[in-house]
């Protein structure tokens, strides 16, 4: 019996996926580098990247079905991953460049250009651990690789739900206060790059892969 | 929440070899990219840049192996330059494993190139490298200066192809200023006059640049102490590049960050 926890990255086209899958299979993920439909929805864990342009990704996404797998994985209750520009397009909508795109929508907001005097946000920076992360545990105070100009500044959601648990939000600033990291239930999702990001990074994928069964 | 200074060790690439002399013990073979890359990583690099200087193109797929096994072992970001000539170079080097491709020479003859890369692949992994030097300046490793007519450019500073042998005449600060405006994601600064001298960066030539563009800037040559660093950054250099130092010990890498947060400047630690 595998008892590693198998992982698709979901290789649409875009990005240094084969990064992500290396750093993947270091934390100990049998990894699959695939865009088949199937393969990513029955995997333990799907890893979506993403650089670049968010109408390009989209394009990407929606040649691959990429908006139903995510959905379909998430009514079953199983693990999705965004990275980068693979996390913006789970928001509703990015503005570049004056182009409106539509976006996945699991959460409301706008993905915008931030506002700070050298862009892109290009580095190791710290960031404003939800409390209770599991994501960020044991690195809560390290640095992390992002490489971006685009991000989501205003967080739409209330910080506490009713009757479920509301998503955990990790803040970082440069210029202006932007979402770093994103855990909702099966659904997370960073804005810096784990795969890039050493040590700290590894045991990001790390407690990402612990939840996975 | 501060960005860290990138501290960044850059490797010469001969076929597959490195080429600068290094000098480190408990290195299985010191002339190992791949090993010298996870050996730099575990220091503290915050980003790594192999210069791929093999003249025959036969052996370019040495580079793309050494990139592809370098980017499996070690997750920081890694940027690759050096003969970089046509959207497929670029492809292939980011297919490899490369998260940035440098661009050097072959934008100055054709700078359109900077922008279909940039396009297609995202600026955040377009790196326009400028070799810049001053113009009538001092003369370093007797090297002869072929300047097209030894006018001065606007700003004393023009682009040099050839290691710095050779002027073309175009002005750097406007350079640099042109690559951001084609959608680069940053310009990788090497100064040909401190190149080699171990005197301190070139700290007008980073001033001049980081004032033309808000793109980041990595300040690179002329780095001969660990004291050398934070003047480039206080200049206005978003990361510090260098070879030799590093690589005959000189300095490490550590040190490099001490000066820095001494100097007020964040950097990022590792244990």
């Amino acid at each position: 019996m595998n008892s590693r926890p198998s992982v698709v990255v979901f290789d649409y086209g875009s990005g240094n996926v084969r990064s992500a899958q290396r750093a993947l299979e270091h934390v100990g993920a049998e990894v699959t580098l695939t865009s088949d439909f199937e393969t990513a929805l029955n995997a333990d864990g799907l890893f979506v990247p993403g650089v670049g342009a968010f109408d390009a990704c989209m394009q990407g996404i929606n040649k691959y079905k990429g908006g139903e797998l995510v959905d379909r994985r998430l009514a079953g209750g199983r693990a999705v991953f965004g990275v980068c520009v693979g996390m913006q397009i789970l928001f509703d909508q990015g503005v570049e460049h004056g182009i409106e795109t539509r976006g996945l929508g699991q959460w409301p907001g706008v993905v915008e250009k931030l506002t700070a005097d050298v862009l892109p946000h290009m580095g190791w920076n710290t960031v404003s651990v939800a409390p209770n992360s599991k994501l960020f545990a044991g690195v809560e105070s390290e640095r992390f690789y992002f490489v971006h100009s685009y991000g989501v500044t205003k967080w739409l959601l209330p910080d506490e739900f009713e009757k479920t648990k509301a998503p955990q939000v990790t803040w970082c600033e440069y210029g202006e206060k932007f979402v770093a990291a994103v855990e909702n239930g099966p659904l997370v999702a960073t804005q810096f790059h784990p795969e890039k990001s050493g040590d700290a990074g590894l045991q990001v994928l790390q407690n990402w892969l612990k939840g996975l069964k | 929440m501060t960005l860290a200074v990138r501290v960044i060790p850059c490797l010469d690439v001969d076929a597959g070899r490195v080429v600068k002399g290094v000098n480190f013990e408990n290195l299985r073979d010191a002339g190992d990219p791949v090993e010298l890359a996870k050996l730099y990583g575990e220091m503290g690099a915050d980003e790594l840049v192999f210069l791929d200087i093999t003249a025959s193109s036969g052996n370019r797929e040495t580079t793309y192996d050494i990139v592809r096994r370098t980017a499996d072992q070690v997750f920081i970001p890694l940027t690759v330059g050096g003969g970089v000539r046509t959207v497929e170079d670029v492809d292939k080097l980011l297919r490899s494993g490369a998260d940035k491709v440098g661009i050097n020479t072959a934008a100055i003859s054709r700078p359109d190139f900077l922008q279909e890369a940039a396009k297609r692949f995202g600026s955040q992994c377009i790196v326009l490298s400028v070799d810049a030097r001053r113009v009538n300046g001092k003369v370093n490793n007797q090297l002869s200066l072929q300047t097209n007519d030894g006018t001065a450019t606007p700003s004393g500073f023009e682009v040099t192809t050839h290691g710095g042998r050779q002027g073309t005449g175009i002005d750097a600060i406007e350079w640099a200023t042109r690559g951001a405006e084609l959608g680069v994601g940053e310009i990788l600064l090497n100064s040909m006059d401190a190149d080699g001298t171990k005197d301190g960066f070139d700290l007008e030539l980073i001033s001049l640049v980081r004032k033309a563009v808000s793109i980041p800037v990595i300040a690179s040559g002329g780095a001969g102490k660990a004291s050398d660093f934070a003047p480039a950054v206080q200049a206005g250099a978003d990361a510090v590049l260098a070879a030799s130092v590093f690589h005959f010990g000189t300095v490490s890498i550590a040190e490099v960050k001490r000066e820095l947060a001494a100097a007020q400047l964040t950097v990022r630690q590792v244990n």
